[in-house]
């Protein structure tokens, strides 16, 4: 069967398309507070704010004539990530591991010239990347360091850790893994593994691999049974805390661990995509009745964090995932 | 909740304002739903012709009265060197052609096209009956006169029946002496119904004769038909006077009623009417519009008709353009297709109709994808956005004369009709396209080309459909009707059909979960 039924998709309370723009972006987004997130520099500022940790900004080039600079910018860095600071969904970032005098490396193993790098540049300040095609600023941040525990889980690439926080409640999450398939970016879309994990724990539940169930990574062949995210604990807060930060009820909440710094944020979009459903094997809709059903919101991030795990935990079973009988259990619970 | 009940309030108005708005148009203009509807409309020709004296001339000739069922589209009183007027009295509409001094043969025209407006009944009339004047018959006609009514007498029970027997026993094959008496010999029409009409009379039933004509196409040379129309004591009932027949006969058109002489020239001898059928069938639409124009209908006058012809061209493709919508929106949040750019498709669909489909897409793909080439190697060139996507769209004009010049070259005149797609829609798709390659690959591509295309292909086929071209021209108010339902599918928030296979590996794996 190549597709399944609304009746069926409703008992397992998927959130689609419509109801996401619907129900939960116009519901709880206020467009003004859209440029926060937007706007990486401005997430940026607003996280150190708040204190929440963040990638180390190397620079910006905000005009075409500093393009002229980039190698004394680059010059004194020796791995570096260059992004658009309006892009979306990963479109326009560039990572670098390695350079010598003429040569950038790419995680692949491809090299660039410093002209390629330029013509990247420049293809982002006039907007190629950006919504809407207004003209974009550079950004130019220190690289992640991959967390050994990810080392046998990710090819040529960073993992990152999604969560939806909702009225600053976390309620989902999902490990995206980067695989050969998705030239070591973490888009779900271009071949990316994504794996649910249980907000209770931090260890994984399921994953999938263009819409179908994996259960090793395809590059690797390590088996997800065995992951646990690490410091889930510290984790949890860090997404809650975005609320406040932002204002965003809805919010997808990007976050990589780093080997050096531990946990911090990437990227905060205002519309998270629903893919997330699919890695967790699980619907958003009971998970944000009982967050709706709350009476007032925690001014505390940790007490969010803690009622969220206790919640939405897969593996204590606090939560009935589904409403999914069968013939077989239905004959037997009459 | 508030806004939502707002929201629905203000569709029902749309829609109801939008339904309203159509069915006015429908039923009290005549406006037909569909496009093939046709109507006949008949060309009447009365010439008149008689010899003039040398004298002052006056001729004056009985118009047909202006029933509620017809439409007169044209009236013309076509004579040279005439004066004329039209003199309307209780009695009906005369033309009066008049000339100082005329010889010899002369002729003059009346010209009457017309139509039936069938959403209309046909009314009689309703006009209150004269008393019967008593005729004067001389003793011997009386007495047969006299004895012919009380033999149909016998036979019938109203006035109605009594008229159609009357009628009968005038026309028998085999008639007596008393009904020989009262016909005589040189009977003509006119003499026909006259002797009815008087025969009634004495009978007390006040009857008047109708003057019509056989609506028969391609006539000529016709004159007009008596009937006999008599008054029952509620309302006039038309007779046939050769067969006794009642009701009005199909494709008849009453051209005068009572006594009044049809024709009359005053310093003329030898005056003879004679008349020429013809039918042309129109489009209803077209007369409709025609006749609301003149009418000066409010809905009429202030709307798209009332510009000059090539602005309504334009409109009839403007007026298309929400069809299209409609569709991009049925496809994005209904079906759930990804399209690249939101209304490109519609643009595509635009310029499809202009060039049919087939030529159209095959040249589309060609610009597309050796647009797609060459900006492959302008990705190479290191260039500023701005001018890269300028260079892309002069690369488009080069690509689309080339084609044209060609396809022209090869004798295939219409792949030169690549011109009518829009260049700067087209340079937009290749650059969005191109990066879009390089960043998710060529499958996303594919996808989102095929989804557009897809889009495009199914937004032509509504567009060029007749009838969808005829109402969105015809009915503008359609728009609401189409804004309503856009309204109401921007509160959609179930699935789209995409997801049902998006999610559908979620079905699999819960059943094995559970097991």
């Amino acid at each position: 069967m190549l597709l399944t039924s609304v009746r069926k998709l409703k008992s397992f309370g998927i959130i689609g398309m419509n109801q996401r723009n619907f129900g939960l972006v116009s519901k709880y987004n206020p467009r003004h507070l859209y440029p926060l997130v937007d706007d990486k520099l401005k997430t940026k500022m607003l996280a150190q704010k708040a204190g929440i940790s963040v990638p180390k900004l190397l620079g910006t080039l905000h005009f075409q004539h500093d393009v002229k600079k980039l190698r004394e910018t680059l010059e004194p860095h020796k791995q570096f990530v260059i992004k658009p600071v309006t892009g979306s969904g990963g479109k326009g970032i560039l990572v670098i591991t390695e350079h010598d005098h003429n040569f950038y490396y790419k995680p692949s193993g491809d090299s660039l010239r410093l002209s390629d790098i330029k013509r990247h540049v420049s293809n982002i300040l006039s907007g190629l990347h950006s919504l809407g095609g207004k003209p974009d600023t550079v950004m130019i941040e220190s690289l992640i360091q991959l967390d050994p525990i990810f080392s046998d889980y990710s090819h040529e690439g960073i993992p990152d850790l999604r969560i939806i926080v909702l009225k600053g409640y976390p309620i989902m999450a999902m490990l995206r893994l980067t695989t050969h398939a998705s030239d070591g970016k973490a888009n779900l879309h271009q071949g990316a593994v994504g794996v649910g994990i249980d907000i209770g724990t931090g260890s994984a539940l399921h994953a999938v691999q263009f819409g179908n169930p994996v259960s090793r990574h395809p590059d690797t062949k390590k088996i997800f049974s065995e992951l646990t995210i690490p410091h889930w604990d510290k984790l949890l807060p860090l997404a809650a805390a975005c609320y406040e930060m932002t204002g965003l009820g809805y919010l997808g909440v990007d976050i990589v661990l780093d080997r050096d710094q531990g946990p911090m944020i990437i990227e905060l979009n205002a519309r998270p995509g629903l893919s997330i459903q699919v890695a967790n094997c699980a619907g958003l809709v009971p998970r944000i009745a009982v967050i709706e059903a709350l009476s007032s919101i925690d001014p505390d991030p940790q007490v969010r964090a803690d009622f969220s795990k206790k919640n939405f935990s897969t593996t204590l079973r606090m939560l009935p995932p589904r409403k999914l009988r069968t013939r077989a259990t239905d004959l037997v619970t009459k | 909740m508030q806004t939502r009940l707002r929201l629905y309030f203000i569709v029902i108005l749309i829609l109801c304002t939008g339904i309203g708005l159509i069915l006015y148009k429908h039923l009290a203009l005549g406006f037909p739903l569909l496009p093939d509807d046709k109507k006949f409309v008949w060309t009447i020709e009365a010439k008149i012709d008689y010899i003039a004296q040398g004298n002052p001339v006056i001729v004056s000739f009985t118009l047909p009265p202006k029933e509620t069922n017809l439409t007169f589209m044209e009236e013309d009183f076509a004579s040279s060197d005439y004066g004329f007027s039209e003199l309307t009295s209780p009695t009906g509409r005369r033309a009066q052609w008049s000339k100082n001094i005329a010889t010899g043969a002369q002729t003059t025209y009346y010209r009457l096209s017309l139509y039936e407006n069938d959403w209309i009944a046909d009314q009689p009339p309703t006009d209150p009956p004269l008393t019967p004047k008593q005729p004067e018959f001389d003793e011997v006609f009386k007495t047969a006169a006299v004895t012919l009514l009380e033999q149909v007498r016998a036979k019938s029970a109203n006035a109605e029946i009594f008229t159609r027997e009357l009628i009968k026993t005038l026309n028998s094959t085999s008639p007596n002496q008393n009904q020989r008496l009262l016909l005589s010999d040189h009977a003509d029409d006119d003499y026909k119904t006259n002797l009815i009409v008087n025969l009634l009379a004495l009978e007390g039933i006040s009857a008047r004769v109708v003057r019509g004509l056989y609506l028969e196409d391609g006539r000529r040379r016709q004159s007009l038909t008596n009937f006999v129309e008599v008054h029952d004591g509620q309302q006039w009932l038309l007779f046939d006077q050769s067969t006794g027949n009642s009701g009005k006969p199909e494709n008849f058109l009453m051209w005068q009623r009572g006594g009044q002489s049809l024709l009359d020239v005053v310093g003329g001898t030898n005056s003879k009417v004679s008349f020429s059928i013809i039918r042309n069938v129109q489009s209803t639409r077209n007369l409709v519009v025609r006749s609301s124009m003149n009418k000066q209908a409010g809905l009429i006058d202030f709307s798209i008709y009332s510009l000059p012809i090539e602005q309504q061209n334009a409109f009839k493709m403007i007026l298309l353009l929400p069809i299209g919508a409609l569709i991009v929106v049925i496809m994005r949040l209904i079906i759930g297709i990804r399209t690249s750019g939101t209304f490109m498709p519609i643009l595509i669909a635009l310029a499809l109709i202009q060039t049919t489909l087939i030529t159209g897409i095959i040249m589309f793909l060609i610009v597309v994808s050796t647009g797609l080439l060459i900006r492959s190697y302008l990705s190479r060139l290191n260039l500023l956005f701005v001018a890269r996507i300028s260079a892309v769209i002069i690369m488009v004009i080069v690509i689309m004369a080339s084609i044209s010049i060609i396809s022209n070259k090869l004798g295939l005149s219409q792949a030169m009709t690549v011109t009518f797609f829009p260049m700067i829609i087209l340079a937009w798709t290749i650059e969005r396209m191109s990066v879009l390659w390089e960043e998710d690959g060529p499958r996303e591509v594919f996808i989102q080309g095929a989804g557009s295309l897809l889009t495009a292909l199914i937004a032509y086929l509504f567009m060029t459909n007749r009838i969808v071209e005829y109402l969105t021209f015809n009915f503008p108010e359609l728009m609401l009707v189409n804004l309503a339902f856009i309204l109401i599918l921007g509160q959609y928030t179930g699935y789209r059909l995409s997801e049902l296979y998006r999610f559908h590996s979620l079905e699999r794996r819960n059943v094995t979960n559970k097991r």
